[in-house]
C-alpha cells in the first residue's frame, strides 16, 4: 500500500482513539469544577459525591489520554515530517505554550485528588479550576496549530523558503477563533451527552433506593442544563465555522455541502451522494437558497463551487455525509437537551418516563460519533493538503517503511484498551457502588 | 549561536526528563518487584511517590519531543525516517505501562498481574530509549536516495547496543533506588529505607561500569565521538569525583538515626548525571546525526527561536514555584507520606 496513505492510516486512527479520552478529559473536569461550586453553594453533598466519582472516571480515562496524546505528539513528528519542518519554522509556539497547559492541569490533578484532604473547600476550587482551565487550554492551544494548516499566514516564502516569520502572526490566523471555540464547546457538549446518557442508564434500573434515584437525577439535570447551553453555543459557533470557511478554505465548504458550480441563491443540500457527473448532490434533500443564506446572511450571495478548483485539489466527496452526521447529530442533542428540561418545566414532573430516558442514554455514544466524525471532516476537507495552499499531504510525509506493521499494532492495542478501559471502569464502579458513598461520607460541606 | 543555546536547553530537558523517567520507570519496577511482601513497605512507598508524579514526569517527555522538532525542524526528515521503528516500541510499552499502572489500583482482583504488566513494560522502556544513542552516533544508519534506514544487523550484532541497554537498565534501577531511599526516609519507614539503600549500595557501581563499557564499546563503532569525548575528559573526570562523594554518602553518618546521607547522595548523584550527559552530549555535537546532520543544518530561523526562548522562559518561570509547591504537598508534608487511607483516593 502506499505509505502517504499508511501514514495517514496510523496518524488518524491514533488521532480517533485519543479524541475520545481528551474530549472527556476536556469536558469532565470543567463539569467537575462546577460540581463543586454547587456542593458549596447549594450546601449539598451529593454534588461532592458526584464530583468525586467524575474524578475517578477522570483519573481512569487519563491512564490512556496521557500516553495516547504523547503518541500522537511523537507520531505527529516522526509520521509528518515535512508539516514539522514547516511548523518548526512558524507556528511552533502553541506547542510550547501547550506544554505548559498540560503541567498545570497534571500538577493540579494530582494536587485535586491526592491532596483533597489537605486543602480547604475554596483551595479545592481553585485546583479543580486550574485543571479544567489547563485541560482546555491544551485543547485550544493544539487546535491553534490545526486552525494554521486551514488558514497558513505569518511567513513569507522566497525560492521555496520560509523568511520573515512573524510567529504571534501564525498563532493569530484567521481561523483560529471560531476552530477553537467550537473545539471547546462541542467537547463540552460532548461530556455532558456522556454524562446524561450515564445518569439516564442508571434511572432506568428498577428497584433504585429513594437516594439514589435523587442523586442520578441530579446528574442528569446538571448534564442535560450544562449540555443544552453548550449544544446551543456549539451550534452557533459551528455557524461561525462554516462562515469562516466561506471566507478562508470555500473548497472545504463546498466539498461539505457538496456545490460543485458556483452560484447566488445556493442551496443547502442535506444527505444525498455529491456526484461530480451530475453536478449536484443526487437522493438529498434541497433547501433553496439555504446556503447562500447561511453562509454570506442573504440568499442572493455568491458561494464557491467546487468546479472553481482543479480536480486534483478537491477533499474527498464523502466529507459532505461526514459533514451532515455532525451537524445531525448537534441539532439532535439540541433537540434533545431542550424538550427534556421543556417536559421538566411544563410537566412539572421530577422523574422522567423510559420514553425521555431511552433516547437520552442513546445521546452520548452519539455525541462522541458528533465529535469523531467533525474531526475526521476537519482533516479530511482539508485534503490534499497539509497545510492548505502551500504543502500537500504526500510532501510531508515520512519515507518510512514498516508503517503497515505498527499501523496493524498500534489499531489492535488502541481496541484492547478500549475494551479493557470499558471493563475497569464497570468493574471498580460495581465494587464501589453509590450506596457506599452515602455511608460513608467523610467529606463534609 | 542559536544552534548552541537551543541544543543546551533541549539537553536541559533530556537531562530532566532521564532523571524523572528513570525514577519513575524505576519506581514502578520496584512496586513490582515488592509486590505482596508483607516484611517491607518498599511497594507502596513506590506507589506513593508514583501515584502524583507519573503524568507530571510524561509531560516532560512531550516537553522534550516538542521543544526538540521546535528548535530543530529541520531535523525532522532524518529523524522521522528511521526512528518510526524503535520509538514506535517505546511508545507503544508507555501505553501499556501507563494503562495498567493506572488499572492496577482501580481492579483489585489483577492488582498483581497488572503490576507486573506495567512494572516490565515501565523496565523496558528507559532502556529501549537508550538505545536510540548508539543509533544516532553514527555506523548503523545508511542512506539510500535520500532516505536514512538502520542497519539492523550490524546494530543487533553490536556490543555498544547492549551496553546502552545495559546502563538504561542499571541507571534507572540506581537512581530510583537512591531517590525511593531517601523518599522512604522523609517518610519515616526506615526499614524501607535499609531495603532501597542497600540496593542503590549495589547499584551504583554496576550503573558506573555499564557506563564506562557503553563508552569502551563505542570506540569501534564512532571513534571521532570517543575523540571528542576525551577532550572532555575534565568533566568525566570531575563527574567521578562527584559519583564517589555521593556514593559515600550512603555511609556517613546521620542525626536521623540509620546511617547515611540519602539526601547529600541523590543530589550528587543528580549532578553527576548532569556532568556526564553534558560532556557525552557535547562529545556529540555538532551533530544530531553523524555524519550528515549537524546543528547548524537544522535549526529553526532567528525569529522563532526567539519567541520559543521567551515561551519557554516565561513558562517555566510560572512552574516553579508551583513545582515547588508541588514537591512540599507530596514529597515533604508528612500528612501525605504517612496517610494509610491514601489507598481509597486515587
Amino acid at each position: 500500500m502506499d505509505n502517504v496513505l499508511l501514514a495517514r492510516m496510523l496518524f488518524g486512527s491514533s488521532l480517533i482513539f485519543h479524541i475520545i479520552f481528551a474530549t472527556l478529559g476536556v469536558g469532565l473536569t470543567l463539569m467537575i469544577l462546577i460540581a463543586e461550586i454547587l456542593r458549596v453553594v447549594r450546601k449539598d453533598n451529593d454534588y461532592g459525591i458526584l464530583a468525586k466519582r467524575w474524578t475517578k472516571a477522570v483519573a481512569i480515562l487519563l491512564g490512556v489520554a496521557i500516553p495516547s496524546g504523547t503518541i500522537v505528539a511523537v507520531m505527529l513528528a516522526l509520521l509528518w515530517p515535512g508539516l514539522i519542518e514547516v511548523v518548526g519554522q512558524v507556528i511552533a509556539l502553541p506547542f510550547t505554550l501547550e506544554i505548559f497547559a498540560f503541567f498545570f492541569e497534571a500538577l493540579f490533578l494530582s494536587i485535586y485528588v491526592y491532596a483533597a484532604s489537605r486543602l480547604s473547600s475554596t483551595m479545592r476550587i481553585i485546583s479543580v479550576f486550574f485543571v479544567a482551565l489547563g485541560a482546555t487550554a491544551s485543547a485550544v492551544l493544539i487546535t491553534n496549530v490545526q486552525s494554521w494548516m486551514n488558514t497558513p499566514t505569518g511567513f513569507s516564502i522566497v525560492n521555496g523558503d520560509i523568511t520573515d516569520v512573524r510567529p504571534w502572526e501564525a498563532v493569530l490566523n484567521p481561523a483560529f477563533g471560531y476552530t477553537a471555540i467550537h473545539v471547546a464547546s462541542s467537547a463540552y457538549t460532548a461530556t455532558a451527552f456522556v454524562v446524561a446518557s450515564y445518569a439516564a442508564y442508571q434511572l432506568l434500573k428498577p428497584n433504585l433506593k429513594q437516594s439514589e434515584k435523587t442523586y442520578h437525577r441530579k446528574g442528569l439535570m446538571m448534564a442535560l442544563i450544562f449540555g443544552a447551553i453548550t449544544s446551543l453555543w456549539t451550534a452557533t459557533n459551528g455557524h461561525h465555522s462554516a462562515v469562516g470557511l466561506h471566507h478562508n478554505v470555500p473548497v472545504k465548504l463546498a466539498a461539505a455541502e457538496g456545490l460543485f458550480e458556483t452560484q447566488s441563491n445556493a442551496p443547502l443540500s442535506i444527505f444525498g451522494t455529491p456526484d461530480p457527473e451530475a453536478n449536484r448532490v443526487v437522493g438529498g434533500i434541497e433547501v433553496p437558497g439555504m446556503l447562500s443564506y447561511l453562509a454570506t446572511g442573504s440568499t442572493d450571495g455568491v458561494v464557491v463551487g467546487l468546479n472553481e478548483y482543479p480536480r486534483d485539489e478537491w477533499p474527498p466527496l464523502f466529507v459532505h455525509t461526514l459533514f451532515n452526521i455532525m451537524v445531525g447529530i448537534g441539532s439532535a442533542l439540541i433537540a434533545l437537551s431542550f424538550g427534556a428540561l421543556a417536559y421538566r418545566i411544563f410537566f412539572k414532573k421530577r422523574e422522567y418516563p423510559n420514553w425521555v430516558l431511552i433516547p437520552l442514554v442513546a445521546s452520548g455514544p452519539l455525541a462522541m460519533l458528533g465529535i469523531e466524525t467533525g474531526w475526521i471532516f476537519a482533516c479530511i476537507g482539508r485534503q490534499p493538503w497539509t497545510i492548505y495552499g502551500i504543502q500537500r499531504t504526500a510532501e510531508a510525509a515520512t519515507k518510512s517503511a514498516n508503517l503497515g506493521t505498527f499501523f496493524i499494532i498500534f489499531i489492535s492495542l488502541y481496541g484492547f484498551l478500549l475494551v479493557v478501559t470499558a471493563l475497569v471502569m464497570r468493574y471498580y464502579f460495581r465494587r464501589n457502588p453509590l450506596i457506599k458513598e452515602f455511608e460513608n461520607q467523610t467529606t463534609t460541606v | 549561536m542559536e544552534a548552541n543555546v537551543a541544543i543546551v536547553v533541549i539537553w536541559l530537558f533530556l537531562f530532566l526528563y532521564a532523571l524523572g523517567g528513570a525514577i519513575d520507570f524505576g519506581a514502578g519496577f520496584w512496586s513490582m518487584f515488592y509486590f505482596g511482601r508483607k516484611d517491607t513497605t518498599a511497594a507502596s512507598i513506590a506507589n506513593l511517590y508514583l501515584n502524583p508524579s507519573w503524568k507530571v514526569t510524561n509531560v516532560f517527555l512531550v516537553l522534550f519531543v516538542v521543544a526538540l522538532v521546535g528548535f530543530f525542524p529541520h531535523a525532522a526528515f532524518a529523524l522521522g525516517s528511521f526512528m518510526i521503528v524503535p520509538v514506535s516500541f517505546v511508545l507503544i510499552l508507555l501505553i501499556i505501562r501507563s494503562a495498567f499502572m493506572v488499572y492496577s489500583y482501580s481492579v483489585q482482583k489483577y492488582t498483581k498481574l497488572f503490576t507486573y504488566i506495567s512494572g516490565i513494560t515501565g523496565l523496558l522502556i528507559p532502556a529501549l530509549m537508550l538505545s536510540i544513542l548508539p543509533i544516532i552516533i553514527g555506523g548503523f544508519v545508511e542512506i539510500v536516495g535520500g532516505n536514512h534506514y538502520i542497519l539492523y544487523d550490524r546494530l543487533l550484532s553490536s556490543p555498544t547496543l547492549y551496553a546502552h541497554i545495559g546502563f538504561g537498565l542499571a541507571a534507572e534501577l540506581f537512581l530510583s533506588s537512591l531517590f525511593l531511599s531517601d523518599y522512604a526516609r522523609e517518610a519515616k519507614a526506615m526499614e524501607t529505607y535499609e531495603v532501597y539503600r542497600k540496593n542503590a549500595i549495589i547499584l551504583g557501581p554496576i550503573m558506573l561500569s555499564m557506563a564506562v563499557a557503553a563508552t569502551m564499546t563505542l570506540m569501534p563503532e564512532a571513534m571521532w565521538m570517543v575523540e571528542n569525548m576525551a577532550r572532555q575528559w575534565h568533566l568525566f573526570a570531575l563527574s567521578l569525583v562527584v559519583f564517589s562523594i555521593g556514593y559515600s554518602a550512603l555511609w556517613w553518618p546521620s542525626k536521623k538515626g540509620r546511617v547515611g546521607q540519602p539526601r547529600v547522595a541523590v543530589l550528587f548523584m543528580v549532578a553527576q548525571i548532569g556532568l556526564a550527559s553534558f560532556a557525552y552530549g557535547w562529545g556529540h555535537m555538532p551533530y544530531i546525526v553523524y555524519p550528515d546532520l549537524t546543528i547548524y543544518d537544522a535549526v529553526t530561523n532567528k525569529q522563532m527561536y526567539l519567541s520559543l526562548l521567551w515561551g519557554y522562559g516565561i513558562g517555566m518561570a510560572i512552574l516553579v514555584p508551583l513545582f515547588y509547591w508541588f514537591w512540599r504537598l507530596f514529597l515533604k508534608d508528612k500528612r501525605y507520606l504517612t496517610d494509610k487511607k491514601v489507598d481509597d483516593v486515587r
